[in-house]
This record gives C-alpha cells, structure tokens and sequence, in this order.
C-alpha cells in the first residue's frame, strides 16, 4: 500500500529532481558512485545540493558540515512530530532509528496524512514501504541523471541542471502562510549572490545566518508567527 | 588537511553531509518523547535554513558555476519568473511549473544557438 503511494505524482517530481541531482553532481566533479553514495546516505535533496555547490567551489569541510546541518535541520521537527504516529508497542526501539534515516519531505508528508488512519501494526510498514521505494527510485534516477547528462547535448544536460533551482523555488513558495519564512526567503534571495561574491564559500553560511535571523527577528516583533 | 580552510575532498564531503543529515533524525527519535516541535528556536532554524536555500537558489540563477555559467543570464531569469508564473496560473501545480521552466530554458538556450 505504502508502495503503490509512493509511485504518485510526488514520487514522479522526486525523481526528476534527482535526475537533475545527478547531473549536477556529474558536473560538481563527482563520480557516479560518489554521487549515488550521497543520494543513499545523505538522503534529503536540499542538503546534498548544497553540499555539491560548496564542494565544487573549494569550500572547507566545517562550512559544508555548517550548511548541511542548518539546511537539514528541519528533519529534527519532522521527526519529532511523525514518531507519535508511528508508534507500536510491538516494534524494536532500534527499527525506528532505522526508519528515520527515511523520514524526508514527500515521505513524510504522505505518512503523516495516512498513517493516523492505520491500524497501529500497520504505520510503521507503510511508512517503510512508502519512503523505501522513493529511496530506491531516487537512486536509480541520480544514477541515470548522472549518465545521461554525459550522452546528451549539452543543452540538455544543462536543463537537467536547472532543475534543481527552479524545483526548490517552487518547493519554498509553496507555502508562504508563515510570516518568518516569507521574510527569510525574500531576505536569502537579495543576500544569496551579493554574499557569494564576496565570499564564495561562506556567503552561503553567511546569508543564512544574517537573513534568517533578520527575518526571525522583523517576524516575530510584528505579531505571532 | 585543515578542517577549517582546506577544500573537502569528495569522500570527506559525502561523509559529513551524511552525518549532519542524520544527526537530526536520530536525534528526533530520542527526542520525540518529550519535546514538542513548536519552539522558538525551530523557528529561527527554520528561517535560517530557508534564507539559505533561497540565497542558494537566487544565487544558482545569477551566479551559477560550471556548465550553467555557459548561459546567458536573461534565459535564466526569464525561464525563473515563467516557471513561477506558471506555477501560481495552475494554482501551484509543482510539476507543471518546473517542467514549463525547464523547458522554456532549454528552448531559449537552444534559440540562441541557432
């Protein structure tokens, strides 16, 4: 059941995404293997993007650690708030540390709108079942971007690459009902290239940090989020 | 090597993007019991972490490196505010905007190439 969710139309931008994550990290200057090994360990796509921009621009491991974990952060909130529904007295402790290693965005949101609706033995399968098979799909897809973006006009490849920008564009604007998050974007897009310029591997750290908190701050003084 | 200025090499890069990533979601799990994910500080994390990947995405757009750098910067923008155009006329169909952005940005580049 889990598995058929997962082949649904999210599942399909997933995969296309990483099509896009793959040619980027062909173009980044990694291998095939180093690029599917960060897809199957460091699964979450705005995190492995970043860390395929930094690297490609020289940047230190401690800003690539930096940038990852304010990046991936969120995964923490995430977690914290699907494990309730996951929850079953008959399952192992460690078999949760295990599912979080798949809790990421299109995932979770399914799991989360389904799994209340589940017998309890049922959450922790369907989850697995859901987030597994996007796992194994974005795998093979960053393998066959990487590929491609070899065999095609350069052109193409190109494309492939652009769309990792305009997809997490998208992603940000889908939801702009909270105030802090629309001033940090707004913030993040002004600051983003002028920082890079300045500093190629820490205007990326530095934009963060300086727009999120200016946006924390404005956000918070006008009124609850 | 120096972790603080040297370039990362690619093994060492997957590594720590690994560990960061999961860091979070283990640390999730032996949370989950006892905090709540309404706080303060998740909101500034959040709009932290939100500042940066619009800075990385307006800066992918501009300032792009490798292959990217190759195209001419109104493509990129044109093919940018049409993905979003897009995206808000098909009431933020997500599929439909990046496709129609990639695309356009595809043909554009191909047009010039003429």
């Amino acid at each position: 059941m889990g598995i058929r969710a997962a082949l649904g139309m999210p599942g399909l931008i997933l995969t296309a995404t990483y099509i896009g994550f793959g040619s980027l990290a062909r173009e980044s200057g990694f291998t095939l293997w180093q690029g599917v090994l960060s897809t199957a360990t460091g699964w979450a796509a705005p995190g492995q993007i970043i860390m395929a921009e930094l690297y490609a621009v020289g940047a230190s491991l401690f800003a690539i650690t930096l940038a990852v974990a304010f990046t991936n952060a969120r995964l923490l909130p995430m977690t914290v708030v699907l494990m309730p529904h996951l929850r079953d007295r008959t399952v192992p402790l460690w078999a949760y540390y295990f599912a979080a290693h798949y809790i990421a965005v299109t995932g979770w949101a399914q799991a989360m709108r389904v799994c209340p609706t589940l017998p309890s033995e049922e959450r922790l399968p369907y989850f697995l079942g859901c987030a597994i098979s996007l796992w194994i799909a974005t795998l093979i897809a960053t393998t066959f971007g990487f590929v491609i973006a070899g065999h095609v006009p350069v052109i193409i490849s190109t494309g492939l690459v652009f769309l990792n920008p305009v997809y997490f564009m998208l992603v940000l604007m889908v939801d702009l009902r909270e105030r802090i998050r629309a001033i940090a974007i707004v913030l993040g897009a002004i600051l983003g290239p002028a920082l890079h310029y300045l500093s190629p591997d820490w205007g990326l750290l530095a934009t963060g940090l300086i727009g999120g908190t200016a946006a924390f701050l404005i956000g918070r003084k006008s009124g609850p989020v | 090597m120096s972790f603080f200025s040297d370039p990362a090499t690619p093994f060492a890069a997957l590594l720590v993007a690994a560990l960061a990533t999961y860091f979070w979601r283990g640390l999730g799990v032996m949370l989950s019991h006892r905090l709540s994910a309404d706080q303060p500080l998740f909101h500034w994390v959040s709009a932290v972490a939100f500042a940066m990947l619009a800075g990385l995405i307006a800066r992918l757009i501009i300032f792009p490196g490798g292959a990217l750098a190759e195209t001419e910067l109104p493509d990129r923008l044109a093919a940018a505010v049409l993905t979003l155009a897009i995206f808000y006329w098909s009431r933020k169909n997500l599929a439909l905007g990046v496709f129609a952005g990639a695309g356009a940005f595809i043909l554009l580049s191909w047009g010039r190439s003429l």
